[in-house]
């Protein structure tokens, strides 16, 4: 009798040990930026100071794109409203140190994700919403086609404070091109100056270039050459030491992709719910507890997919059917020939 | 005792608040740095820099380190400054002294400048200068040579270079040349003191300073060379220039405003000073027989200069900062390249600020030691 009173004392105490170890870490998983959030009532993120179809706001300040619906994504997932976010326009300059001080606590902001931003200053890079890379845009009278007809003194405009100015050095070297780098602070002043004739060329992620080519004077005139010099994986950024609040937002982008994945859009998401698919279910929030981990009700995911949509009606919404780049390429599906591909929400 | 207690203990207090702050800042920043996983120092500056930039007074490229990309933008700095400086100089005393012609138009035109030019904000004449320019500006190909050698365009300002041999001999001459004048000039005022008589000093000065240099090219195997600058094709609408030297059109724009803006300023205190002279001090003048030249060089002047130099440091030392809106149109001065690119590869930002704002610190001490010094051997020796 006394031995089983030993093992049950054991027993209890391994359970009891077991049962602070969960309170503790659910505890430690109420994330700080995520009580402020639910405190403050909106999302803080950091936006382009307008790139059309990545973050641009209109008139009346509504901003539209892909980098502002992963924030609206958080915003619908932890608040419950997708319009319970507070935009800051940044430039390429002032974005990480807004980040990293606590101004904003999602930079989406068409960032290149790199080993030294990751590593070296306190960020973290949570996916990729973008796959670009860095291209060429030249004058269709200049008859150039391709970059192998760069010549010597050839001057090229772009921004400052981007990988943009460090693949262009790799990119001349390389080829043993003496070139004339005129970097600005802002697009806006690179495209005027490039527009102007101040440079032959202007450089940039491609997808930037086939934005920035709509406020052209004369889009026509202008070409996007075929070439691509550099990998820019372009995604969502937050500060380095949160990890409840790194998932969520990276969750909040996985569900966003897989619910195109699995047909689910804003106009379905409801009825979805009595899926046969327990996968889809789980996207819903019909079936296991998939908001508990990062301490939210179970519907977050629902709400993101019907405020916001699933990837591909966003990129429609913003991309395609503005006419930036109708092409989705490398951010297609993986299960349509595209790199798209993310873990699954289970 | 209680006196001088009395004294020091609000001093006291007043020095152990500013370290206290000053320490809490610091400590907040070390914590909160640390926290995020950020590290703190100035290795970086040694690291390559794998950035290029546009104009550059010393050799560089990105495979130099930060530290060199950071001279770089100190010298565009300082450059840009230097320039500005001495065309808001030679314009501000022209329409300070214009501002107080007797002629009408002459006057009421200064008066136009100098109200419209300081009264418009320094960054929108910064980018109106820019991208006016830039539409007005020829492409390389259509530019008409001024001079037959040297082509104003969108790309910049292409003039030919000087190619010399023997330049040191040359320089020599020159030295010898100003080592003559200076000689000359002190004998002239001690005869002039101790005789009454005038040397045509000027006269003798040309002479040498023109004389000794031509010398060097007949005897001394000085010879000078150009390049001239030659339109190269690099596609069929774009050519640029190669060979000479080029002036990046974002350095001319923001001389030009820089110049334009300060000089306003600048002939508002020359303007001042000349009036702060007393008037009795001209008629005075005049009635002794000197020529109204004579009066403002000899009597005016000297006083005036005692009032315009001290507003006018002021005014050098604003350009010097104002400078740093260079980055705006893409001039790289030290805030585009070091405070800009240089921190943006490196995320290294209270280093990389602390390192510029310290900079633009040295460089204002410096020009205000300069200035005083320059006001204070000027300034009225008791006899």
């Amino acid at each position: 009798m006394f031995k089983y009173l030993k093992q049950l004392t054991s027993l209890v105490a391994m359970v009891a040990v077991l049962f602070t170890f969960t309170t503790e870490s659910m505890a430690a998983k109420k994330s700080k930026t995520l009580k402020n959030t639910q405190k403050k009532g909106f999302v803080r993120c950091g936006v382009s100071q307008g790139l059309p179809g990545f973050s641009n706001a209109d008139a009346a300040g509504n901003w539209t794109g892909v980098d502002v619906d992963v924030c609206r994504a958080v915003a619908a997932a932890v608040l419950g409203d997708a319009n319970k976010v507070k935009f800051t326009p940044l430039s390429a300059k002032e974005r990480f140190t807004a980040l990293t001080s606590g101004e904003i606590d999602i930079l989406s902001r068409n960032t290149t994700w790199t080993l030294s931003r990751d590593a070296d200053i306190g960020l973290t890079f949570v996916g990729v919403n973008f796959y670009d890379g860095q291209g060429f845009m030249v004058r269709k009278s200049s008859g150039i086609t391709s970059v192998d007809q760069f010549k010597n003194g050839i001057s090229a405009c772009t921004n400052i404070g981007t990988t943009t100015e460090l693949n262009m050095r790799d990119f001349f070297n390389s080829r043993g091109i003496k070139y004339e780098p005129v970097a600005f602070e802002k697009a806006d002043e690179v495209v005027a100056a490039y527009d102007a004739g101040r440079c032959d060329t202007y450089t940039t992620d491609k997808s930037g270039l086939a934005a920035q080519r709509t406020k052209m004077k004369n889009p026509d005139e202008h070409i996007v050459l075929p070439e691509t010099i550099s990998k820019e994986p372009l995604g969502p950024v937050v500060r380095q030491g949160d990890s409840v609040w790194e998932d969520i937002v990276r969750w909040s982008l996985n569900t966003m992709i897989e619910a195109e994945e699995y047909g689910i859009t804003s106009a379905n998401a409801d009825s979805m719910k009595t899926s046969d698919n327990p996968q889809i279910k789980r996207l819903v929030g019909a079936e296991g507890e998939m908001g508990a981990a990062f301490g939210l009700d179970n519907e977050w995911n629902l709400r993101i997919i019907k405020q916001v949509g699933n990837y591909g009606e966003s990129y429609k919404r913003n991309i395609a059917d503005t006419g930036i780049l109708p092409d989705r390429g490398p951010n297609e599906l993986w299960t349509k020939g595209g790199i798209l591909y993310v873990p699954p929400s289970r | 005792m209680n006196f001088k207690l009395k004294d020091i203990v609000p001093q006291l207090i007043t020095v152990l608040a500013v370290v206290l702050v000053f320490g809490f800042f610091t400590y907040n920043a070390q914590v909160n740095m640390e926290n995020r996983g950020i590290d703190f120092g100035y290795g970086f500056l040694s690291q390559e820099s794998s950035f290029d930039v546009q104009f550059s007074l010393i050799e560089y490229d990105g495979s130099h380190s930060y530290f060199r990309a950071y001279l770089v933008g100190l010298l565009n700095t300082i450059l840009v400054s230097v320039i500005g400086i001495i065309f808001a100089t030679i314009l501000g005393v022209i329409v300070g002294i214009a501002r107080l012609s007797p002629n009408y138009l002459i006057n009421q035109f200064a008066a136009f400048y100098v109200e419209f030019f300081r009264n418009i904000p320094l960054l929108l004449q910064i980018f109106f200068w820019y991208f006016a320019a830039l539409r007005a500006l020829p492409l390389p190909q259509d530019a008409e040579p001024m001079f037959g050698v040297t082509y104003l365009t969108i790309k910049g300002l292409f003039v030919p270079a000087f190619i010399w041999q023997n330049f040191n001999i040359f320089f020599y001459s020159l030295v010898a040349a100003i080592i003559a004048i200076i000689v000359i000039k002190t004998h002239a005022k001690k005869v002039q003191e101790t005789q009454g008589k005038q040397i045509p000093v000027l006269l003798i000065s040309l002479g040498l300073i023109l004389i000794l240099p031509l010398l060097s090219f007949l005897i001394g195997g000085v010879r000078l060379s150009f390049e001239v600058p030659v339109l190269k094709q690099l596609a069929t609408t774009s050519f640029i220039y190669e060979g000479g030297v080029s002036l990046p059109p974002e350095l001319i724009a923001l001389t030009l405003s820089l110049s334009l803006y300060t000089a306003t300023f600048i002939a508002e205190c020359v303007r001042a000073g000349i009036q702060g002279v007393g008037k009795g001090q001209k008629e005075a003048a005049a009635s002794i027989g000197l020529t109204p030249n004579q009066v403002l060089k000899l009597v005016v002047m000297p006083q005036a200069l005692r009032i315009i130099i001290p507003p006018t440091t002021n005014q050098y030392l604003n350009l010097t900062k104002n400078s740093s809106l260079a980055a705006a149109i893409a001039y790289p001065d030290l805030v585009l390249v070091f405070a800009g690119t240089a921190l943006m590869q490196t995320g290294k930002a209270i280093e990389i600020v602390s390192i510029t704002m310290f900079t633009y610190l040295t460089l204002s001490v410096s020009i205000s030691i300069l200035m005083n010094w320059y006001n204070k051997k000027i300034a009225i020796t008791e006899k």
